[in-house]
């Protein structure tokens, strides 16, 4: 079996490391102006009635749960698992959430407490986890792997790693993608399938969209099943331009190699009426095939409350109140 | 469902407050036309919106009397910080009245509710804001100290931008302390006319802005060639341009002329290329390409052509072509059959001559004027599609090797209003900008307007400036010595 960074990199021609290397550094610029104008055009997209409908169920479908702090426990954990699987109990036709996502020492509370419901996402909620020193991530490449298998190994179905940014910043795109590699070698389970790699590219400390661009095409080269934009923990965090980037290297792919990889914009989408722009952007920039768990996720812990409370008010005709959700 | 199918998202027309009858806005009062009434039409749904009546050669004679006496009397004795405060005040009531007037203009002109909000209505509420900050410095504008304003204006504007193009013209007007007799288009009346309601409450002096609807044939005929006018300012065809130069020829009446346009969109392969796509459409299909400075020729470096187009149609498939006052439509209606009609003839001229036509599969509505987003591929520089201005949502593309026979194929035109430049190379765009003969030109964008920055067009795209500081020399002449 050739291994995937290998078999992608042997699709566009490229045979080394510095040719995978030279081709991300040579790719054309992206115009920031008019990227952000594009952006706020979809963000004026209305979206009413049954789309509105469609969308808030959409949505729920779509969120990476997450809970990411110090304070974390085992009961938190199985709280939020209890919150992924029936978000909304008043209304038991509300679709439960794709994914929880933890860290690696998390993962068999959340394994556990799922028991049969976990999945794929679609089969069953996943059990994401972040690993690779996050958020920082800077730790040596051992550690990291460590903490990747470690996950792995406690049943996580997908893991959420970070880029090293240092590195992506002084111009080391190496490093940046051997990295990428060495941990998505990392989620092999040994029997042919491998935990879904979602590569954290942390656009906030990125900083510029050429950078942002240029680490998508790396990190899907390097094998991930997923790009994603941010641990949440740096602002800004997610922003729609920026996603609109990410999904538009993801099109490019997709039309190079007919291979669709997913985006996970995270952090900071916390209101229906953002993350509906979300939706709009996929729709209008890779087509609705991607809105599908296996293509695309909200990182987010706050957005479902809101996005249940607007669901409440379109079933219910008026806006109920945040002690009509639960926290968790 | 298809969740792309968004469901209907229309904007209220409960705001709108339309007569069923409009008259001529004379000194401040309400009067009947001699002329012959006639129809306004909506063009998405050819429903009848109301009546306006017509001014005739004596109905001109009398606006432009009222302006002169408004002029004499008021409006050029008045300080220039009295003037402004009119004009700030004319431009918050466009801001209360915005959502209005983005409606109004929408049913009237058939563009989208989407452009009219975002774009027609503040633009216009922003040139009335910049040229009231302008009329207490006049001084200030280029022609020395005291400058001395013009007289009685005739400004005649076109149906593209009804209100937009109304601001550009009445604001550095009034603010250099000009009055003025407007006619607005034939078919896009109904903005002006509310305009003229604004004025009234403004409290604007009486006889400082009349506004006459009517055909260019009679209303605008007799208003260019009254001998009481002392500046014109027209916005509209190349051809009607040139009756009015011949017209004004020879008298000391002063002309800006606003004409047409085949703007070169020049697309590099270092291109940031997404972007580029986003700037093509912006040129070409907005407000269904009804914009004398539209980048209705496309010219790509032959490299990245396929590339560029490839992008283009399967952006272009996610256009939704519809009803104008849907927040979500992109392309609204063609203002009138007439011009649609004239697209379709030179259209058809592109297939003719040899050009291989691509047009946006989408559901075109059964009443109304509708032409879908048309794009061209192997144009020669000789067919009439990369020729003519169109005046409508059709592209011509032609491709090019090297940066010289860019410039030079873009240059190749008897107009010269707009061009573009898509680059991510500054200096490449700073080289080919300076050989460009366009009055506009945009680098790394398209269809962007300011009223600080000056407009206007080289060779048969005009003469003279509209806004910004050249704008508003226009309405002035040195002062004499004093």
């Amino acid at each position: 079996m050739t291994f995937i960074a290998t078999e992608r990199a042997n699709r566009l021609g490229l045979s080394s490391l510095d040719s995978v290397v030279a081709f991300v550094k040579a790719l054309p610029g992206v115009d920031a102006v008019g990227l952000e104008a594009r952006a706020a055009n979809l963000a004026t997209r209305s979206i009413k009635n049954s789309s509105k409908m469609a969308a808030l169920d959409t949505i729920i479908r779509l969120i990476d749960l997450t809970t990411l702090e110090g304070a974390d426990t085992a009961g938190k954990v199985r709280s939020l698992v209890a919150k992924a699987a029936t978000p909304d109990a008043s209304h038991p036709d509300t679709p439960r959430v794709a994914a929880v996502c933890v860290y690696p020492d998390m993962v068999e509370h959340a394994v556990a407490a799922l028991g049969s419901r976990q999945g794929d996402g679609v089969t069953g909620i996943s059990v994401a986890s972040v690993a690779t020193a996050f958020p920082s991530g800077r730790s040596t490449l051992d550690i990291k792997i460590a903490d990747t298998r470690y996950a792995v190994e406690k049943g996580a179905n997908e893991i959420d790693m970070v880029i090293d940014r240092g590195a992506a910043l002084s111009g080391d795109w190496e490093t940046v993608y051997s990295e990428i590699r060495a941990i998505r070698e990392a989620c092999d389970r040994g029997d042919g399938t491998h935990a879904h790699l979602k590569v954290i590219l942390e656009t906030g400390e990125l900083a510029t969209y050429d950078a942002i661009k240029r680490a998508s095409w790396l990190a899907i080269l390097a094998g991930a099943d997923f790009i994603k934009t941010s641990t949440g923990k740096v602002q800004p965090a997610a922003t729609l331009p920026t996603t609109v980037l990410m999904l538009e290297v993801v099109r490019d792919w997709f039309l190079l190699t007919g291979e669709k990889i997913g985006v996970k914009p995270a952090g900071g989408i916390r209101q229906s009426k953002d993350a509906i722009r979300y939706l709009v952007a996929v729709v209008e920039t890779v087509g609705e095939d991607w809105l599908h768990p296996h293509l695309f996720r909200f990182g987010a812990s706050s957005l479902l409350n809101d996005v249940l409370l607007q669901r409440q008010k379109m079933l219910t005709g008026h806006y109920s109140g945040p002690d009509y959700v639960t926290v968790d | 469902m298809s969740f792309m199918e968004y469901a209907a998202a229309p904007e209220s027309t409960s705001i709108l407050n339309i007569r069923p009858h409009y008259g001529l806005f004379i000194n401040n009062e309400w009067v009947e036309g001699r002329g012959e009434s006639f129809t306004s039409i909506s063009p998405s749904t050819e429903a009848e919106l109301f009546t306006v009546s017509e001014a005739d050669g004596r109905d001109v004679d009398r606006a432009v009397t009222a302006a002169r006496a408004a002029y004499d009397k008021v409006w050029s004795r008045m300080s220039g910080a009295e003037r402004g405060k009119y004009l700030f005040r004319i431009a918050r009531i466009l801001q209360e009245r915005a959502r209005e007037f983005a409606v109004a203009e929408t049913v009237d002109n058939g563009k989208p509710i989407k452009e009219t909000r975002d774009v027609d209505v503040p633009l216009a509420a922003a040139w009335f804001f910049y040229y009231a900050g302008w009329a207490d410095k006049l001084d200030h504008a280029g022609l020395g100290a005291n400058p001395r304003s013009l007289g009685v204006a005739a400004q005649i504007i076109p149906w593209n931008f009804p209100l937009l193009m109304l601001a550009w013209k009445v604001a550095p007007a009034l603010a250099a302390g000009n009055t003025v007799v407007l006619k607005p288009a034939e078919t896009t009346p109904l903005t002006a006319l509310m305009f003229a309601e604004v004025c009234q409450q403004a409290g604007l002096p009486a006889g400082v802005v009349n506004i006459l609807p009517g055909k260019g044939s009679i209303t605008g005929r007799a208003l260019v060639e009254h001998a009481g006018v002392n500046k014109i300012a027209f916005t509209g065809s190349t051809s009607v341009g040139r009756e009015i130069a011949r017209s004004v020829a020879g008298s000391d009446t002063k002309l800006t002329l606003e004409l047409g346009g085949k703007g070169a969109n020049i697309v590099f392969d270092d291109a940031a290329l997404d972007q580029a796509v986003e700037g093509i459409i912006q040129g070409i299909f907005f407000n269904q390409g009804h914009v004398c400075c539209a980048g209705s020729r496309l010219l790509v470096q032959e490299n990245v052509h396929d590339e560029v187009l490839e992008r283009l149609t399967r952006r272009l498939a996610t256009l939704r072509l519809g009803d104008p006052l849907d927040k979500n439509t992109d392309i609204g209606a063609i203002n009138s059959r007439e011009q649609l009609e004239t697209i379709h003839r030179i259209a058809n001229t592109g297939e003719a001559e040899g050009a291989e036509r691509w047009t946006l599969d989408c559901a075109i509505p059964d009443k109304g004027f509708w032409y879908a987003p048309t794009i061209f591929t192997n144009v020669a520089a000789s067919n009439t599609i990369a020729r003519d201005e169109i005046f409508g949502p059709v592209l011509s593309v032609l491709t090019f090797r090297t940066p010289a026979e860019a410039v030079t194929k873009a240059n190749n035109s008897p107009y010269g209003l707009s061009a573009g430049i898509w680059t991510e190379k500054a200096s490449r765009m700073l080289t080919v900008a300076d050989q460009l003969r366009a009055g506009v030109i945009w680098a790394n964008t398209f269809n962007k307007f300011d009223p600080a920055s000056p407009f206007g067009g080289y060779k048969e795209s005009g003469y003279g400036r509209e806004g910004g500081r050249h704008g508003l020399a226009a309405y002035l002449a040195k002062g004499e010595g004093r």
